[in-house]
């Protein structure tokens, strides 16, 4: 008996710790876009990617080390949406840091696409690169451009 | 139950001494022929120190001792001094110094002359060239621009006691909204008169900036490679060409035109030469200077001719990041006086191939290309073609040449420093 509580023991945290991974990839499934709508959205925002970002962010989004920062699981990417839509419209041009590495290119404003343009190409890039969240709508993205 | 339990207890530890016992055996490591590199026919390459950091330029001594200097600081240090003690053709790291992050270092009459982003060293060196006082260099120059593109300071002396220090432009092409869409060019680029050139200062005169330098010439984007040719005692860079001609002007240059566009050229540079960046770029291809869309150009119109043309014009985007005319008496005799470029490797060609990663070497003849330039040590990236930067396993970065006459190449990515040697048979 005490041997079966000691396995117990031992085998507790990993059966916690696999349904709480389980937990989590049903939450970043119910995050990630799935509608028709979304998928369409993901197709256009290639196109708009391969026009305006691949140059410097290169075609693995793993952009070019000391120069342009990788769009694969950053915060920036997959974090605040306001934040992101806003380095589309106003471009970027402080230094980044991520993992220890810093980055420094001026990124310019890409105030020309459209609202749809640039919800169409943050989904696309929220899916992919190893990236999985939710997309961002024209909406959201009128929404942001609105502000100021 | 009690079973069932105990057999998926032992199967998770199983699993974790089996994950452990991989990562123990994965240490084990043979070393490539020629340590990775395609070289011409008797040629032979070395690692001779791996993981040292990101090393850039470097300097070998009159001892075959190295100084090189780190891009980002190790332990608070940005120089490094190896030594080959035992003569085992490994070299180890004897001390580090210097507390600044930085490009450039040489050494010429008795210093070793070391930058940062805004100011340049000196440390005087005993007769067998090592540094007498590492905590107590002279500071030669200070307050150099460094913006947040193009801020490495790369230098070179010549043979009458004065350094050269590249300022290079924090712009890529002097727009109104840097790298924007159709943004047009500032009038008059003001951020000329204090970078987008070379400019001269005294080797032993401390404290220098702006005032008591010489913009010796200007127009010229950004340079890293750069050395004085001994035959015609003159100055010689590389400048690392504008980017973005499809992304900033898509209605005049489609994607494959913004690959190949606009040449990483090679100047020889006279006092007050002006090679007209912003408002030129070399096209390699047509064989002319033309005029930058962003000052009114189309692709087609050509520029002034008071800019001054390139001795050799490479392909674009390739980095060229070291320069070095060979000296030595090792390598063949066609390399004599020859100089050799150090490409970094492109980014801004996506989404075509990527381009550089390489040595090349052009042949030259009293100060002038000879002959076609070609490629001479090869496969640093590891792969058979780069489509993005981040893959490549190794970049050629900065070169310097040995007493014995043979080629130090530094890697920045893994920070391996590679000796290339020529074997007579």
């Amino acid at each position: 008996m005490k041997k079966i509580i000691t396995t117990i023991i031992l085998i507790l945290p990993f059966v916690f710790s696999i349904s709480a991974q389980v937990k989590k990839k049903a939450a970043a499934v119910k995050a990630a876009p799935s509608s028709v709508n979304a998928l369409a959205s993901i197709t256009r925002g290639k196109a708009v990617y391969t026009q305006s970002c691949i140059a410097c962010h290169q075609a693995d989004g793993g952009g070019v080390q000391g120069l342009n920062p990788p769009l694969s699981k950053t915060e920036y990417v997959l974090g605040d949406k306001n934040r992101l839509i806003n380095i589309v419209l106003k471009g970027l041009n402080k230094d980044v840091e991520i993992d220890g590495e810093v980055y420094s290119n001026p990124m310019p404003p890409l105030s020309h696409l459209t609202d749809q343009q640039v919800a169409d190409v943050l989904t696309y890039v929220r899916n992919n690169f190893q990236n999985k969240a939710s997309a961002i709508t024209a909406a959201q993205v009128k929404g942001v451009r609105a502000q100021k | 139950m009690k079973k069932a339990f105990i057999t998926s207890a032992l199967l998770i530890l199983a699993g974790m001494l089996g994950s452990f016992r991989f990562e123990k055996g994965s240490g084990v490591k043979n070393e490539p022929i020629n340590a990775g590199l395609k070289l011409p026919a008797g040629f032979e390459a070395n690692a001779i120190a791996e993981n040292t950091g990101k090393p850039r330029h470097i300097v070998v001594t009159k001892e075959g001792d190295i100084y090189v200097k780190l891009q980002r600081l190790v332990n608070g240090k940005g120089i490094l001094f190896l030594k080959d003690e035992n003569k085992d053709g490994k070299f180890e790291v004897q001390s580090a110094f210097g507390n600044y992050p930085g490009t450039g270092i040489t050494i010429k009459n008795g210093y070793l002359y070391a930058s940062s982003d805004q100011e340049v060293f000196r440390y005087k060196l005993n007769d067998k060239e090592e540094v007498i006082d590492p905590l107590n260099p002279e500071k030669i120059i200070t307050g150099l621009k460094a913006g947040r593109q193009h801020q490495t300071k790369s230098i070179v002396l010549d043979n009458d006691g004065n350094i050269y220090v590249n300022i290079g432009a924090y712009s890529n092409a002097c727009q109104e909204q840097d790298r924007g869409l159709r943004s047009k060019g500032i009038p008059g680029c003001p951020l000329l008169d204090s970078a987008g050139g070379i400019w001269q200062f005294k080797a032993d005169k401390q404290n220098q900036s702006y005032p008591e330098g010489i913009r010796y010439a200007r127009g010229i984007r950004n340079v890293m490679g750069l050395d004085w040719n001994q035959q015609n005692n003159c100055l010689y860079v590389m400048q690392h060409g504008r980017d973005n001609l499809n992304s900033s002007w898509p209605e005049i240059y489609d994607t494959k035109q913004s690959a190949e566009l606009p040449s990483e050229v090679m100047y020889r540079i006279k006092k007050g030469d002006n090679a007209g960046w912003p408002f030129i770029y070399y096209d390699h291809i047509q064989k002319k200077k033309i005029i930058a869309p962003e000052y009114g150009g189309d692709g087609k119109k050509e520029g002034s001719k008071e800019y001054i043309d390139p001795i050799v014009g490479f392909p674009a985007h390739m980095a060229p990041n070291g320069l070095l005319f060979y000296t030595g008496n090792m390598f063949p005799e066609r390399y004599k006086n020859g100089a050799f470029v150090a490409f970094h490797g492109s980014w801004n060609r996506s989404p075509e191939k990527q381009a550089g990663y390489f040595v090349v070497f052009v042949p030259f003849k009293n100060g002038q290309a000879s002959a076609n330039w070609e490629v001479f040590a090869d496969g640093f990236s590891g792969l058979e073609a780069v489509m993005v930067p981040k893959e490549a396993q190794h970049r050629p970065c900065g070169l310097a040449q040995g007493p014995d006459g043979s080629l130090y190449v530094t890697d920045d990515v893994k920070g391996t420093i590679y000796r290339i040697a020529y074997n007579k048979k």
